[in-house]
């Protein structure tokens, strides 16, 4: 396997992210998100790749990326779905949801299909619990209110490579803010 | 009991479009409260901006519920050192999802709150930590406070004064426990979330050994209100000794869950029925937690003239905690409830205390075993003794967050809990 590197625009990237702390170790955590950015995930090479550009301990590096859930620690699949099924979710119906899930592509959570276009998970509150249940993709956006209708259409876009759009959850009282964002 | 709630006009985040671009936030008022402070300090000595905050009673609107004044008061003198505030955005505690909507919606008014806070106890440096899973928010935030430091009111040379503070944003990569106040710091240095152990307290020894405050992101939007309109007014809002405007988080069966500013020491009954439109499909309440999964959960026939403030929640056995709260409807099966909680808290001991660490453990345990209907009665005893094992003995309160729902729920539904134990197979004595 080839020799894994940043680039120039990535370096300057980690420098900036270094300036915002008094040490180096600080933007350890800002660094591995900048690797699984770039990579996907941060197995082992990739959090050597970090510890060696922010010049810290291998083992210190080893220890953050395992203590994070947000880190990959292996290949997941193109799209990974973390599937709220805690408190709130779950009493609104997170884990059919997740069963959902799991019929629909044919795998158990934790695991990925074997196109390698999805993995899907069971997660942790994800702080939309007025919203539930609810899933976020591959740590970014968040579909709300799911439903098993709403959860096929989410499937189906991904596969064409739709991602779904930022919703905005606009508090009831504010009648002209939710008027401003649905125009 | 606030009996004009119908009247109340939100302060936190106010009914205004686009409030979150900077322009907007100045034309309603935004950072009329720092320019008022730094134009005038002989009347605004930092002790001054302290000692009204402490008299406003802001309380933590993290968990604890502590005077976020009296917290300030507890920084050391200046002296040589750098000195941070930490702001603490990592809204892990499940049931909770309101500082995201401050984030979205009226980010300046916590970025103002912040730099007054670092104002009055001198801070060098402003840190916030969102969880990482709020990156579409922390991209927000980070917009709002480029913002800011182009209009001159973060930077060198505050609003041409002799004031400098540095606002820097970060993030976490998925741990509950980095909400704890000292977990949180060693994240922000870049290391595992594992708590400290106390004291030092984190006014004497926080970030890289040096004086630290932390506060939530709530509390801190809750400061320019209380210099623009005055400790009084703000004491006049709400419930007495719990007051101010409070982000209620109202999830699970109800007809319309989401975030709603009221006064704090809102009724329960009128939150769920009337601010939320009551029970989801007309069905019968079953119980309520409060104020996110550690604090104790209450019957239905335990809320009568409840109201969300810490003397009532006290006296009707819970907490008010985040204020987010989890109302459940009849179908909710109490034990799969239980489970799902001790799984969560087993999962998110960052295992340096071998009481939380295998306590968590035994109380999945346990729990599971009970749900797939192998439990026996003496395992709910058992659960019961081991919340006393782990309470009091760790470095951080996870332990006991992870102990109090246990016992509160077995106690409080301890039927529905026997009736999934096997019948003892012993004769009663
Ligand atoms: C396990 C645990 C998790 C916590 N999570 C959070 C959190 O996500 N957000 C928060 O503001 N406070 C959280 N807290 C409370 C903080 O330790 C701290 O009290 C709070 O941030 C202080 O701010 P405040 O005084 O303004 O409320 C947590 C505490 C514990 C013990
Ligand atoms: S109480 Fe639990 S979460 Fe807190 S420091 Fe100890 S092991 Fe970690
Ligand atoms: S419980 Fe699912 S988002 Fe909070």
């Amino acid at each position: 396997m080839a020799e894994l590197s940043f680039t120039k625009e990535e370096l300057d990237e980690v420098e900036r992210l270094k300036a915002k702390f008094p040490t180096n170790k600080a933007a350890t955590l800002r660094v591995l998100w900048l690797a699984q950015e770039k990579y996907g995930h941060v197995k082992p090479d990739v959090q050597n790749l970090v510890a060696d550009t922010l010049e810290l301990p291998r083992s210190h590096v080893h220890g953050v990326a395992s203590f994070y859930t947000q880190y990959y620690k292996e290949e997941m699949g193109k799209f990974v779905i973390d599937v709220c099924t805690c408190l709130s979710c779950q009493v609104c119906g997170g884990y059919d949801m997740l069963h959902h899930f799991e019929e629909k592509l044919g795998i158990e959570a934790g695991e990925t299909t074997e196109d390698g276009m999805f993995t899907v998970k069971e997660a942790e509150c994800l702080g939309a619990c007025g919203y539930a249940p609810m899933l976020q993709i591959t740590n970014g956006v968040y579909v709300n209110n799911l439903t098993e209708e709403k959860i096929d259409k989410v499937i189906d876009n991904l596969r064409n490579g739709n991602m779904p759009e930022f919703e905005s959850m606009v508090m009831r009282q504010n009648e002209k803010r939710k008027k401003a964002v649905s125009e | 009991m606030i009996e004009d709630w119908k009247s109340y006009e939100p302060v936190i985040i106010p009914d205004i479009p686009n409030l979150h671009k900077i322009d907007v936030y100045e034309d309603n008022g935004g950072y009329k409260a720092l320019r008022d402070i730094l134009g005038n300090q002989d009347k605004w000595s930092r002790g001054e901006v302290t000692n009204e905050v402490k008299a406003a009673n802001i309380r933590g609107r993290g968990g604890a519920g502590f005077n976020a004044g009296l917290k300030w008061s507890f920084m050391p003198e200046p002296d040589d050192r750098p000195r941070y505030l930490a702001c603490n955005g990592d809204e892990s505690e499940p049931g909770t999802f309101k500082d995201r909507s401050i984030f979205e919606f009226n980010p300046h008014l916590f970025i103002e709150g912040a730099i007054i806070a670092g104002y009055a106890m001198s801070i060098d440096t402003i840190y916030v930590y969102i969880r990482g899973e709020y990156i579409d928010w922390i991209d927000i935030l980070e917009g709002a406070v480029q913002e800011a430091y182009d209009k001159g009111y973060l930077g060198e040379n505050i609003l041409d004064t002799d004031f400098d503070i540095d606002f820097e944003v970060t993030y976490g990569a998925g741990a509950y426990i980095c909400g704890e106040e000292t977990g949180m710091l060693e994240s922000i240095e870049g290391k595992r979330g594992y708590p400290r152990i106390k004291p030092p307290f984190p006014a004497q020894k926080g970030l890289w050994g040096n004086p630290t405050t932390i506060n939530n992101i709530e509390t801190l939007a809750n400061v320019p209100l209380v210099i623009n309109n005055g400790a009084e007014w703000y004491r006049s809002i709400g419930a007495e000794g719990h007051n101010g405007p409070v982000l209620y988080g109202i999830s699970g069966n109800v007809n319309k869950p989401g975030v709603y500013e009221y006064p704090a020491g809102m009724s329960v009954m009128t939150l769920i029925n009337e601010v939320a439109g009551g029970m989801r499909g007309g069905k019968e309440l079953k119980a309520l937690i409060p104020g996110g999964t550690s604090t104790p959960v209450l019957r239905a026939d335990q809320l009568d003239g409840v109201t969300m403030d810490a003397n009532s929640l006290n006296d009707a056995g819970s907490m008010m905690g985040t204020a987010g709260m989890v109302v459940m409807d009849e179908d909710t099966d109490m034990v799969d409830l239980l489970w799902r909680i001790t799984h969560f808290f087993h999962h998110e001991s960052c295992g340096q205390c071998t009481p939380c660490r295998d306590g968590t453990g035994w109380l999945e345990k346990l729990m599971l075993k009970i749900k797939n209907g192998d439990g026996e009665i003496k395992d709910l005893d058992l659960l019961l003794d081991v919340t006393t094992q782990m309470e009091g003995r760790t470095i951080c309160a996870l332990a006991d967050a992870a102990a109090w729902p246990v016992r509160h729920t077995i106690n409080r539904f301890r039927d529905e809990f026997e009736a999934r134990c096997k019948k003892s197979v012993h004769a009663v004595a």
